[in-house]
């Protein structure tokens, strides 16, 4: 029964992709253009009668001539401005990744003391409400300011991103730890650091590892953006230099990329916290 | 002295410090010395150049002797101008240097320079930075991310005065180059030429401090329509300006090459005025340095200046513009189709409108820092409200466009330069003496000044 299921539902998931791509098909068929000036031989040409123009709604047969053509050679470098897809990639990943630990750095041992602390909780509240909801390409501009550097400006983007789900979340699982196990810590007279990792830690794991996985989703979205600002390298800088070159086609291919790599990104998360999972 | 003299004798002076080499009594000595050392072997290489044989030679000196041999020669080859070239040629204190660039066709002669060998000519090693919008370049610039940078050119008069960003002193070295943008309108607007009839409109600008600002609201003015009250101008990067202008979200813009000719390419746009038709020889994008920068590397600028200024003028020349394209061309510069290139590079265009037009002087590059459109651009920012209260138009303009040092720069090189640093110009038919700043603002109807 199970199995027939998931059959149908990968046959459902193939009927859609093959009904969409069907679509966009359809809507890229080629136009009859009307020639603007049919004598004039000269002007059409100059016009690039004839010509493939890159910028038009690209058809699906383009993109994935796009696709092979990049993925087939993903780490050339032909100087500071051309790289490959998976070298800009991996300079987006890098930077999340920094920003990413340098947030967990502080988020988590911050979200353990608001979480057991209630009154570091009511005192620290007010302005966890308040930076929250600030859009992190906000601080874009302070950041480059104050830091002076495009590149450690991005990572501090990405790192003033990422606290904030790590932050409440930690101090949520922290909190919410059952007050029987704590009953129990204290019976047992461990000791504060010992409760801290062997009672705490382990039960508020999941939610813990929850507010990376929402960090990290938001990390990802923000690099892009992050990256088409300042430009440079990155996976944001090639949609930012494909779409100065008015390329629909290369941005199509790296709209694409971003969505695959965020979706790995995502089942990594997904494993750790099965991983640290645990039923009462 | 030396270190060994007798400091006892009376006839010996303790306070002398002698030169670097210790040879000579003092440093100034020391230079001229090293001045003429570099001056023998400029003219050994020259004679050397001249006469294989150093037979030949010996006989040509015997026969009319070195004096009038001297003269001769220095008619046939620039002896002074090489000797000077020589002694600037001193070792660069930065070989390695960083240098962004905003991918339009004003930025040619900053990136050819790196694909066709004039950085590394001059001992330079470049990286070129593709950068994403002036607003980074400006911050780039002032952050010392970049040592150099491609600018337009009202940006170092801004950046220096504190408009728009903290004040930090920027030279000019040379300017990038001339005309090369142009009034581009939406395909709707085909039968809507006349400017005057353009109110209520919305254009697109790359920036606040930029050329094109100015020359959309001079041109905006001069038809009788207020740039700040009968449109809208809005700030956009000109790829977001041929986008827009498909999606009918702005009429029109006033925007730098290759994205006019890309908007009549896509067929979305057509030209409807050369900037060199609202003032020829207008300056378009500067090159641009930290003041901190040429005070600290004066060898390294005066390379960096040689390598701009050579590539600037190989740009200039026609017979050159197909090899530049195929240099500009690819992803690591310009990104852009070649046919569009072409058009804009050689002045043979389709305009959108169905005729094939011919500007030679469409896109020109002349690197000579002019003062006096330094002055323009001070009385425009002036005349919008960029700039408040009294102005010394010509102390700032002196101070930020390098054209003294330019012109000596130009002239050891071979190059010509202009004897003077300001000139008059007529744009759309109006005279702007740059002598007379203040006169040329009250002049306006349209003015916030």
């Amino acid at each position: 029964m199970s199995k027939s299921l998931t059959f149908r539902a990968y046959l459902l998931s193939a009927l859609i992709f093959g009904v969409m791509l069907m679509g966009w098909y359809l809507a890229t068929l080629p136009q009859k253009t009307v020639a603007v000036s049919q004598a004039d031989a000269e002007y059409a040409a100059l016009m690039g009668g004839g010509a493939v123009k890159k910028s038009g709604m690209p058809t699906p047969l383009e993109v994935g001539h796009t696709f092979r053509e990049k993925l087939a050679d993903p780490f050339y470098d032909h100087g500071p401005n051309d790289k490959g897809i998976g070298i800009q990639l991996g300079y987006s990943l890098t930077r999340v990744l920094a920003g990413f630990a340098l947030a967990a750095l502080v988020a988590i041992p911050l979200g353990f003391v608001v979480g057991m602390s209630p009154i570091m909780h009511r005192a620290l509240d007010p302005y966890i409400q308040i930076l929250k909801p600030i859009s992190p390409l906000a601080w874009m501009p302070l950041a480059l300011y104050t830091i002076k550097d495009s590149s450690a400006s991005a990572i501090f983007v990405i790192f003033i991103c990422s606290l904030w789900p790590m932050l409440i979340n930690t101090a949520y699982g922290v909190a919410a730890v059952k007050r029987d196990w704590l009953n129990v810590a204290k019976t047992l007279e461990v000791s504060p650091l010992r409760k801290a990792f062997l009672v705490i830690l382990p039960a508020a794991a999941p939610t813990i590892l929850t507010g990376m996985r929402i960090s990290m989703g938001i990390a990802w979205l923000v690099i892009v953006a992050a990256e088409m600002l300042v430009g440079g390298t990155g996976i944001g800088y090639f949609v930012w230099n494909e779409w100065n070159n008015l390329s629909l086609t290369n941005v199509i291919f790296a709209v694409l990329m971003i969505g695959i790599v965020g979706m790995m990104l995502d089942m990594v998360f997904g494993w750790l916290s099965r991983l640290v999972a645990y039923n009462d | 002295m030396s270190a060994f003299d007798d400091p006892f004798d009376p006839k010996v002076k303790l306070a002398s410090q002698g030169c670097s080499c210790g040879r000579h009594s003092n440093q100034t000595e020391h230079q001229l010395d090293e001045d003429a050392r570099i001056g023998r072997v400029v003219e050994t290489t020259v004679m050397r150049a001249l006469f294989p044989h150093d037979e030949t030679r010996r006989n040509f000196i015997r026969a009319v002797g070195a004096s009038t041999a001297f003269a001769a020669i220095s008619t046939l080859f620039p002896m002074a101008a090489a000797k000077a070239l020589a002694a600037d040629r001193a070792p660069l204190e930065k070989p390695d240097l960083k240098i962004g660039f905003v991918p339009i066709t004003c930025a040619t002669p900053i990136i050819m320079a790196g694909p066709m060998g004039f950085y590394s000519r001059e001992g330079l090693n470049v990286s070129l930075l593709k950068t994403a919008g002036w607003a980074v370049v400006r911050d780039k610039v002032m952050n010392k991310e970049y040592d150099a940078s491609h600018m337009l050119s009202p940006m170092p008069l801004a950046i220096s005065l504190g408009l728009g960003s903290q004040a930090q002193p920027i030279d000019v070295a040379a300017i990038e180059n001339i005309n090369g943008q142009a009034i581009t309108m939406h395909v709707k607007h085909k039968n809507n030429l006349d400017p005057k009839q353009w109110k209520g409109l919305k254009f697109g600008i790359p920036f606040d401090y930029s050329i094109h600002n100015f020359l959309l609201r001079y041109f905006l003015a001069e038809n009788g329509i207020d740039p700040d009250k009968d449109v809208e101008l809005r700030i956009m990067a000109p790829p977001d300006m041929v986008a827009n202008l498909r999606a009918g979200n702005i009429d029109g813009f006033l925007g730098p090459e290759p994205f006019n000719q890309r908007a009549v390419y896509e067929e979305v746009g057509f030209i409807h005025t050369l900037s060199r038709d609202i003032w020829d020889g207008h300056p378009c994008c500067a090159f641009g340095v930290s003041h901190e920068f040429t005070k600290a590397y004066p060898n390294t600028f005066a390379a960096l200046f040689r390598a701009i200024a050579s590539a600037t003028e190989y740009a200039h020349k026609p017979e050159n513009r197909d090899d530049i394209i195929k240099a500009i061309a690819p992803a690591n510069y310009l990104n852009q189709p070649i046919p569009v290139l072409e058009q804009v590079m050689t002045g043979h265009f389709a305009d959108g409108l169905g005729k094939v037009r011919n500007v030679p002087d469409r896109v020109d590059f002349d690197p000579f820092p002019w003062q006096s459109m330094a002055v323009w651009m001070l009385t425009q920012m002036k005349r919008w409200g960029y700039l408040k209260g009294d102005v010394n138009y010509k102390q700032i303009a002196e101070q930020v466009f390098l054209a003294t040092d330019a012109r000596k720069r130009m002239k050891e090189m071979g190059l010509s330069a202009p004897a003077s640093n300001y000139s008059k110009y007529t744009i759309m038919g109006k005279e702007f003496d740059p002598a007379k700043p203040e006169q040329y603002l009250k002049s306006f109807k349209i003015s916030r000044a």
